[in-house]
């Protein structure tokens, strides 16, 4: 089964081809990031407006570099939310018009199940059960998950979520946006241990988080220097160091307190190195398997929507002819297909 | 010739197919609904006709102004069906199609179409009668306040469109002796979207699926920070 996945539930214009016995196919992506970075942070209308701009040629490339024509496409999937309005209906028009045109199924996919569905597009898959952290710019989540459509929230955040709490403190140190690379950048340059942040919530039972408190923290200890770029570095490791160490923290308890061993960690913050690095020694340490999907799988993109979507139409999933876009839209509402 | 027509870009959701000089209509005022209802309508008027997608010639499509959301999923529609089913767009302006309704009905030269802009400010557009009875801009659209709308000096016709229900006393004050009829509960329909992009098929105007684009006319849609010192 041939499926087109299109993502556009943010500032990514993503599209795949994915094929349920070949694989991945094909993707394009064409980020806005560049658009948005004047600004310091997304512009939903400018993300709508461009998304109605290149969505056509990108299908178009992604068809011909899978080698097929449109009507060997046997499914549509597209993000339908969690994510801005404007622009999840910006993809969803196109997306379930086009299925309609041609005669085929379409289905409305989950961001989320997207991200966490990722790892599985890698050569050497995770088998279910396992624990999924998912960290990005809109969510922080310790999931349960069963099977496909299984999914039990174990623990969020109670207020910013991770890669919102890297922008707003890569902000306050003066860096661009998006804040994750940024920080990412300049903490490689930082003297380890000259600060030491707070690890929010880990001293309490529970598998929330709350990453807030890290923003007041990083301006009190800025405020407190001379604010050179060694200064700015040195914050910018120890802010670092508290997000992952947290993560890291509440995942380990995940994995202890359900007795799984399986640790997917998906999302846009996934890319970050340092936390690629330090989960990877968790786990050889304590004999938990670790799965990330490869870098440009971490942030938003055409693939996990096809590939997500592709599971749900393989099971028979058709739905009605309407444009779907959600742009609240619990996990734990979805079904097993 | 076989169009189909769509106009979401106000309250008013519409499709049409205008087939063979006959002009097939679902039209629906439900805001915040236009997601829901366009493909079911655009299936009850091909069905209607009896009529499959490779029948058609050419699609059209309400191109703005209007709401940004309602602009982009006609435009989103078009582009799906249209690179789907290899069909030309016909971009017709959602101003244009609110004037021809008017023309349509009342006995005037010109109409002052109007849509609300929100934020203080209208879409408008003047529009005269052609010779073949079809709107023919006069000037260009704009988004701007009420109280500075152009319009000819020798101009009179009729006032149609949202924008007319809120801002019609500011209106009334500037176009004064030039203004006859006031329709203040009108919303552009694809009925009379099919009919000007039959028009300007015809006259071999239409674009591929990619560059069926909106126009929005409100640009400044988001400002920069200021840079820290």
């Amino acid at each position: 089964m041939y499926v087109l996945g299109i993502e556009t539930s943010c500032d990514e214009t993503g599209v795949a081809i994915f094929h349920s016995q070949q694989g991945l196919l094909s993707h394009h992506l064409y980020s806005q990031v560049k658009t948005h970075a004047d600004y310091g942070g997304v512009v939903p209308e400018l993300a709508s407006r461009d998304h109605v701009k290149k969505l056509i040629p990108l299908i178009s490339r992604a068809l011909s570099a899978a080698g097929i024509d449109k009507y060997r496409v046997d499914g549509i999937a597209y993000t339908a939310g969690p994510g801005l309005i404007g622009a999840l209906l910006a993809g969803a028009a196109v997306a379930r018009s086009l299925a309609w045109a041609l005669g085929i199924p379409s289905v409305a996919v989950h961001h989320m199940e997207g991200h966490l569905l990722a790892p599985l597009l890698e050569p050497d898959p995770p088998e279910f059960p396992f624990i999924a952290l998912l960290v990005s710019g809109g969510h922080t989540q310790l999931v349960e998950v069963e099977a496909i459509g299984r999914y039990k929230i174990l623990g969020e955040s109670l207020d910013d979520a991770a890669g919102e709490a890297f922008d707003k403190t890569a902000k306050m140190l003066g860096l661009g946006y998006p804040g994750g690379p940024e920080i990412g950048r300049l903490a490689d340059e930082g003297l380890a241990g000259r600060f030491v942040f707070p690890r929010p919530m880990t001293d309490r039972p529970g598998l929330n988080f709350s990453f807030s408190g890290l923003k007041t923290h990083t301006l009190t200890t800025l405020a407190a220097t001379s604010s050179t770029r060694q200064d700015k570095a040195d914050i910018a490791a120890a802010f670092q160091e508290a997000v992952v160490d947290t993560l890291l923290i509440k995942s380990q308890r995940a994995l202890e307190e359900t007795g799984l061993v399986r640790l997917v960690v998906a999302g846009g913050v996934s890319a970050n190195r340092r936390m690629r690095k330090k989960l990877h020694e968790m786990g050889r340490e304590k004999g938990y398997r670790i799965y990330f999907p490869r870098l440009e799988f971490c942030g938003d993109n055409g693939a996990m929507i096809a590939y997500a979507g592709c599971q749900r139409l393989l099971a028979g999933h058709a739905e009605p002819l309407e444009i779907r876009a959600r742009p609240r839209w619990p996990l734990s509402d979805l079904l097993p297909p | 010739m076989n169009l189909l027509a769509v106009e979401t870009a106000t309250e008013a959701c519409s499709a049409a197919l205008f087939s063979g000089g006959r002009i097939i209509e679902r039209y629906q005022v439900a805001p915040q609904e236009h997601n829901r209802l366009i493909l079911p309508m655009i299936e009850a008027v091909l069905a209607e006709a009896g009529l499959q997608l490779a029948q058609l010639d050419a699609l059209a499509f309400g191109r703005g102004p209007g709401s940004f959301t309602g602009v982009r999923i006609a435009t989103g529609v078009v582009q799906g069906i249209a690179f789907g089913a290899e069909l030309p767009v016909v971009p017709v302006s959602t101003l244009a199609a609110l004037a021809q309704e008017a023309l349509d009905e009342i006995d005037e030269e010109y109409v002052y179409a109007c849509i609300d802009a929100r934020m203080g400010e209208i879409y408008w557009g003047v529009y005269r009668r052609g010779e073949t009875g079809l709107a023919e801009l006069i000037g260009e659209e704009a988004v701007l306040s009420a109280s500075e709308v152009p319009f000819p000096q020798d101009s009179h016709g009729v006032g149609t469109g949202s924008g007319w229900a809120r801002y019609e006393a500011q209106l009334t004050e500037r176009l004064g002796e030039r203004l006859g009829t006031i329709f203040t509960d009108r919303f552009p329909r694809a009925a009379l979207t099919a009919r000007l992009g039959a028009e300007a098929f015809r006259e071999g105007i239409s674009v591929p699926p990619e560059q069926a684009l909106p126009v929005y006319l409100r640009d400044d849609v988001a400002k920069k920070p200021v840079p820290r010192r």
